[in-house]
């Protein structure tokens, strides 16, 4: 991996990026780096925009916020007109691909991904498009190790959640 | 069991309670504040102790007060709004010498105003909330493993001093998440107030022969007899308007903290005696200005770092000594310069002092520290 990474999990409240973000912090830990996980949300917690930041690095993590992004997913359109710009140039943006989001800003690696096809077909649920993005975010970027975050998913799930969650992770890693 | 974990600011604020051996919770929950509630809700029970969920923050304080006098750690947590409901029984607590710690996980005010988002804006609220004359003692932590460490501290100088004693978090540290990891076999010092040795029938629950002001104190239920008052009283406890009585117990009561400062302030320093500018800056703030004086240093600026962890009581001859021949002082906070304006009572008047503020909710970042640094080179 790089040896810093600043994330910006973007979507809306209710579809799991907070919840993203901390299983991809800990994950982070797990593998012996250092991970700080923040986010901001507004007081309605579902329907509004919401932002959850993750930062990896094998040094001390003193500023734990992310201002300029080196990867950057978007799980709705609204988030992407917001933040795309916040990237850094050679940076990696990951959208969900069902969002209607057709501009290819230039400078940075774009990938487009079903995210929430995917779990809605598959899972029949769009709830699990957060852990489906984790496959996909760890498959294009390798923040961390497999094991990683299989770990943290048992760590983050109930018994009851973990298996389809977990199912969700890996479809996310075979759609890239 | 000491593995590396991934913890929030105010689980850690909760586990550290537990550590402390808090065995009594009274609240009601607020943003940016409800973790520590849901988690001792959940957790208080497995130990045998109490969670209580309060019809409000008065009655959550005047549930801690009870609890306390009973001889466990109570402790509440709440947000601004909750926080100035506290103030009457934070000023009770002060007054009677009664050891609790009141949790502020800090957002935009005054009234609700931006419940989601972070701020300092209790700095000085904390310090004079309550009428009248007292002295307090406030923590203000940065780091989710000194969130831990400084909970325990408080629990430990509520009871050596008797004394309510305020956690002021941020909803960013409250809310952010890092490494936690306990050293192997860590043991928390653990401070618990003095009791009486005394006959039952000579008990002074406010006697003042103590070197360091603070008298030993009975449990209900250990068998001393004595009464608990916010009025003015004399050693017994009872009201008393003798001048000389009043004076002399107010002063105790004021002194207890004021003349063991040296024993109760914490700094962490970063090149503070090396600099031509010193910045202060503390809670999560003073992450994003250690992260500016970094890279300041890295470009050649003369710059330092002091970051107080206890803002009061206000350790003056070490901010004084601290700011003395500096070229200037930039005090960063996300309030209108709340403890700027304690800091310019210190420093020279010939000393540039600059205040950056930020009242939006929004953080202060790294390069808003270095503009402000650059402004005043």
């Amino acid at each position: 991996m790089t040896d810093k990474w600043d994330i910006l999990l973007s979507g809306t409240g209710g579809q799991g990026v907070i919840k993203a973000s901390v299983i991809l912090a800990e994950a982070a830990l797990i593998d012996g780096h250092n991970a700080v996980q923040s986010q901001v949300y507004g007081p309605e917690s579902r329907g509004s925009a919401t932002r959850a930041e993750v930062k990896i690095s094998d040094s001390k993590i003193l500023m734990p916020k992310v201002i300029t992004p080196n990867l950057l997913l978007c799980m709705s359109k609204q988030a992407f007109k917001k933040y795309a710009s916040n990237i850094i140039e050679g940076g990696i943006l990951i959208l969900d691909g069902d969002i209607g989001v057709n501009e290819e800003p230039s400078g940075v690696e774009v990938y487009r991904k079903p995210i929430t096809t995917i779990a809605r077909e598959n899972m029949g649920n769009d709830l699990y498009a957060n852990t489906v993005a984790l496959g996909v975010i760890n498959k294009i970027a390798s923040l961390v190790s497999d094991d990683a975050m299989i770990e943290s998913l048992e760590r983050n799930f109930s018994a009851r959640l973990l298996v389809a969650n977990t199912l969700a992770y890996r479809l996310g890693l075979e759609a890239v | 069991m000491n593995k590396v974990r991934l913890v929030q600011g105010n689980e850690a604020c909760a586990m550290g309670a537990i550590a402390a051996g808090s065995t009594f919770y009274a609240g009601y929950p607020i943003t940016p504040s409800t973790e520590i509630a849901e988690y001792m809700a959940r957790e208080l029970p497995k130990i045998g102790g109490i969670f209580l969920q309060m019809e409000d923050e008065i009655a959550s304080m005047g549930a801690i007060i009870g609890a306390s006098c009973t001889g466990v750690k109570a402790f509440t947590a709440t947000s601004g709004p909750g926080f100035s409901l506290m103030q009457e029984l934070i000023g009770y607590a002060a007054m009677t010498e009664i050891p609790c710690v009141i949790v502020d996980v800090q957002r935009p005010g005054p009234s609700t105003a931006l419940p989601t988002l972070s701020s300092q804006g209790d700095v000085q609220q904390a310090r004079w909330g309550c009428h009248g004359f007292h002295s307090i003692i406030a923590i203000a932590p940065s780091s989710i493993m000194e969130i831990y460490y400084q909970i325990i501290n408080a629990f430990n100088l509520a009871e050596k001093y008797r004394t309510p004693v305020i956690f002021l978090m941020d909803e960013e540290i409250g809310h952010l998440r890092e490494r936690f990891e306990l050293p192997e076999d860590y043991q928390p010092e653990i401070i618990n107030r003095k009791k009486p040795e005394s006959d039952l029938e000579v008990y002074l629950p406010y006697i003042n022969d103590e070197s360091n002001g603070v008298p030993p104190m009975a449990n209900f239920g250990d068998g001393y007899r004595y009464h608990i008052s916010g009025l003015t009283h004399n050693e017994k406890g009872f009201y008393s308007s003798v001048p000389s009585v009043v004076d002399t117990e107010i002063r105790r009561m004021v002194g207890k903290i004021e003349d063991n400062v040296d024993d109760i302030a914490q700094f962490e320093e970063a090149y503070a005696d090396d600099c031509d500018i010193l910045v202060i800056a503390y809670g999560s703030v003073a992450r994003s200005a250690q992260q500016a004086v970094e890279e300041m240093r890295a470009e050649g600026i003369s710059v330092g770092l002091l970051r107080p962890i206890v803002l009061w009581p206000f350790a003056t001859d070490y901010f004084t000594k601290a700011c003395m021949g500096k070229k200037a002082v930039v005090v960063a906070e996300m309030n209108l310069g709340q403890y700027a304006r304690e800091i310019r009572r210190i420093v020279h008047t010939d000393t540039p002092l600059k205040s950056l503020t930020r009242v939006d909710g929004e953080f202060i970042y790294p390069i808003d520290v270095i503009n402000a640094v650059k402004e005043v080179l």
